[in-house]
């Protein structure tokens, strides 16, 4: 056993903090709050300087960078507060096509999405069905050669700012419901296509996407017709891969650590109080264990371990606990903690308040905690399936 | 990098965890209550498998990594053996390098071997000489302390019978105050500060063991533990409170092993690694215990059920080292600097 990162990624470390000070501008994390959580110069640039296409795994034809650089380039993007949601995303719309589309996908979408051009998003969920993604009712028939989609998304986050959706539609509704699904890479602009924003409490902002008798050729269809749980069970292990979000409560430390050493209008400071060093130790010994967990599943990964209940793991330790963080550290500014990045006041631009709003999100997509304690219980525990 | 056991790890993981589900059964755990905590038999098998001093140098007859050490403590842990193996091979390795080599060949060499039994009072001892609650201080040969800013050592027969406590530990006082100083200054401080990190460090490796046992215990019994029909571990209630403990005990698993792996390695942010892992692991531990025990109903509040003997051991392992506020204050200390006087 040996836990120490290896000079190799520690050297990748510098250089992706090097890329970050040339890159990144305050008004690229500002950006972020107008909702679409997505810098296209900021993705354009990562892409260009090769990681994007770097984490598509090799024998996909990608970089095949290491797990564990890959995993380096998460958590820093994470700490420098870059937003790497559409990073991730392009990185798993063009994993799934490699590993599931025909040659005209491969050559229509890929080199764009590798490139930083084009952008993806997923539609998995609907209005009717999340946590049990399997039961999505979008209805994609046959015309001819050809494929018309109805029905409607909810949560089609980046829609507004994507080219291509991953479509997970319902083509037999006569059979278990995981036998009767069928994937397509629909491009946004097909006519019969509305995306209405849904906005929400943090500053992310996602989409309605609703779907008028879309024709589509069966060219753009992604794998088996009925064959859609094979090519969703994919994406879930790209995205175990690239989901990044293990590192979200350092930026919150660091504001509180900050605020935490101001003194108070009596001269005292919140940082000589045992319970808010308690707090702020406590923060700090989460944020190792996150930390054991991503270097552990990445390492995994680099060795060519596939993971699994380890990744949910790792996700459930740092959305719960990040929450926890938020909820700390907002108590401690106590009314200052209320005011916003609007303020003038502000704290660090109210960073604190801001991933208040944004925390509970992280618990809820990409696998909810509970189907996430569900997944522990049955695969790591061996216990019985509850649903 | 490696996160996992390397080939030699697990032969040394499945040997040790062989020699405790046979020798440190829950019987014997039992037997060891009303006897101190201890159980010399199964330290005679130990030291014959040469665990007690597996992790000093070579050229004093070890040769092991801490890493490997963890790796029997890890089983040792699980087992709740009521042998002294962490306080032992924490001075036994103190013995044997830097300032701590100013004892006599012999007696190393019989530290070493496990012939006499060796630990260390956790908490300096002041002028008065006596160290209150020593860990293994009722059947330990062998006593090191830090007295007065010196590094001494007592050997003296030890009293046999422990305090009263919670966890039946072999915790006793111990007179220090003729103790035989070793060392002085930096040197014996750099040397204790090194020993008590390592009793941190593997202190949370055993937790961990700990956690991992009692989970499974309490796995097996929601399993087979019908009511309304069904078995209770179908319940997700049930469920989620024993995944929630499991992914807590799965990450103070990773914190503690990284931690012991970096202490290897010489790196300097290990002392604090330890420090978190050991603050971590007693709380995960307290946690899968706790949850267990609720989920084997007024069983698990029965003596004879096995859980119990988790769930005291649980809170008393950190508890022998102070109060944990303090390990928390020292780690605030670390991270964010002195606390300022009240203005
Ligand atoms: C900001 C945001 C962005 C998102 N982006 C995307 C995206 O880009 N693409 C996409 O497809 N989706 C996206 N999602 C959707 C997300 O994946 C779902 O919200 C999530 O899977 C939960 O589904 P749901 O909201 O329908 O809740 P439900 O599934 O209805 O769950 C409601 C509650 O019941 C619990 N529950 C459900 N099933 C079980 C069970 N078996 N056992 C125990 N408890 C259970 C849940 O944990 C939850 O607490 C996004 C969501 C948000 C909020």
């Amino acid at each position: 056993m040996d836990f120490t990162l290896p000079a190799q990624a520690e050297a990748f470390r510098a250089e992706v903090r090097q890329f970050l000070a040339e890159h990144l501008t305050a008004d690229m994390i500002a950006a972020t709050r107008d909702g679409t959580i997505h810098s296209p110069a900021l993705h354009r640039a990562i892409a260009e300087r090769g990681w994007l296409s770097g984490a598509v795994p090799a024998e996909l034809g990608g970089g095949g960078m290491d797990p564990v650089e890959l995993c380096v380039m998460l958590e820093e993007l994470q700490l420098h507060q870059a937003s790497a949601d559409a990073l991730g995303v392009a990185v798993v719309t063009v994993s799934v096509i490699l590993e599931h589309g025909n040659e005209f996908l491969q050559s229509a979408a890929v080199p764009r999405l590798l490139a930083g051009e084009a952008l993806g998003c997923f539609g998995y969920s609907e209005p009717e069905s999340g946590s049990d993604v399997a039961a999505a009712r979008t209805r994609a028939e046959r015309d001819g050669g050809d494929w018309i989609i109805n029905g409607s998304k909810m949560w089609t986050t980046l829609a507004h700012v994507a080219d291509y959706v991953l479509l997970l539609t319902r083509t037999d509704p006569d059979v278990p419901k995981h036998r009767g699904l069928t994937f397509f890479v629909v491009p946004l602009d097909s006519p019969g296509i509305e995306i209405q924003p849904v906005e929400t409490m943090g500053t992310d902002r996602s989409n309605a996407t609703f779907y008028d008798d879309v024709r589509l050729g069966d060219e753009w269809r992604l794998g088996e017709v009925n064959g859609g749980w094979d090519v969703m069970k994919t994406a879930l292990k790209y995205e175990r891969g690239i989901a990044g979000g293990q590192f979200p409560s350092p930026p919150v430390i660091e504001a509180a650590v900050d605020w935490a050493r101001r003194s108070r209008d009596d001269g005292t400071r919140p940082i000589d109080d045992d319970d808010v060093r308690s707090r702020l130790v406590q923060a700090m010994i989460d944020v190792e264990v996150s930390r054991s967990f991503a270097y552990h599943t990445a390492a995994l990964a680099s060795q060519g371990v596939m993971f699994g209940v380890e990744g949910s793991m790792t996700k459930l330790f740092a959305s719960e606990s990040y929450k926890r963080h938020c909820s700390w550290f907002l108590d401690m500014m106590g009314t200052d903690g209320l005011l916003t990045h609007d303020d003038p006041d502000a704290h660090m631009d109210g960073r604190i308040e801001e991933h208040f709003r944004h925390a509970p999100v992280t618990a809820i997509y990409g696998g909810t905690s509970e189907i996430n304690r569900n997944l522990v219980a049955e695969g790591w525990l061996g216990l019985p399936r509850s649903r | 990098m490696r996160t996992r056991y390397s080939e030699d790890q697990q032969a040394v993981s499945e040997a040790f965890g062989d020699l405790f589900a046979r020798e440190a059964t829950p019987e014997v755990v039992r037997a060891a209550e009303g006897r101190g905590g201890f159980d010399r038999g199964l330290w005679h098998k130990l030291a014959a498998a040469g665990a007690p001093g597996m992790a000093v140098p070579a050229a004093d007859g070890g040769g092991a990594s801490l890493v490997d050490l963890a790796v029997v403590v890890y089983e040792w842990g699980r087992r709740i053996a009521p042998v002294p193996l962490v306080e032992h091979a924490v001075t036994a390795r103190l013995l044997c390098t830097g300032a701590g080599r100013g004892v006599p060949r012999e007696l190393r060499d019989a530290v070493v071997s496990g012939d006499l039994m060796a630990t260390l009072a956790l908490r300096p001892v002041s002028t008065g000489g006596s160290a209150r609650l020593v860990p293994a201080g009722a059947v330990a040969d062998v006593v090191t302390g830090l007295r007065d800013g010196a590094l001494v050592l007592d050997r003296s027969e030890p009293p046999g019978e422990a305090r009263p406590n919670t966890a039946d530990l072999p915790l006793a006082d111990r007179d220090l105050s003729g103790a035989a100083v070793i060392a002085t200054g930096e040197a014996a401080r750099d040397a204790w500060n090194a020993a008590l990190t390592e009793w941190k460090a593997l202190m949370a490796v055993a937790y961990t063991g700990l956690a991992s046992e009692v989970l499974a215990m309490g796995v097996a019994y929601v399993k087979q533990r019908h009511q309304f029909g069904v078995p209770v571990g179908s319940f997700q209630a049930v469920q989620h409170g024993l995944a929630d403990a499991a992914t807590r005990a799965e990450g103070a698993r990773l914190l503690a092993f990284r931690a012991v792996s970096e202490l290897d390695a010489g790196h300097p942010g290990g002392g604090r690694l330890a420090s978190m892992a050991l603050l971590f692991g007693a709380e995960s531990a307290r946690f899968a215990s706790d949850r267990v025990l609720q989920y084997h109903g007024g069983y698990g509040y029965s003596a004879e059920y096995d859980v119990q003997l988790y769930y005291r051991r649980a809170a008393a392992w950190l508890l022998q080292l102070g109060e944990p506020a303090a390990e928390v204050a020292r780690l605030a200390e670390h991270d964010l600097g002195p606390k300022g006087r009240a203005a």
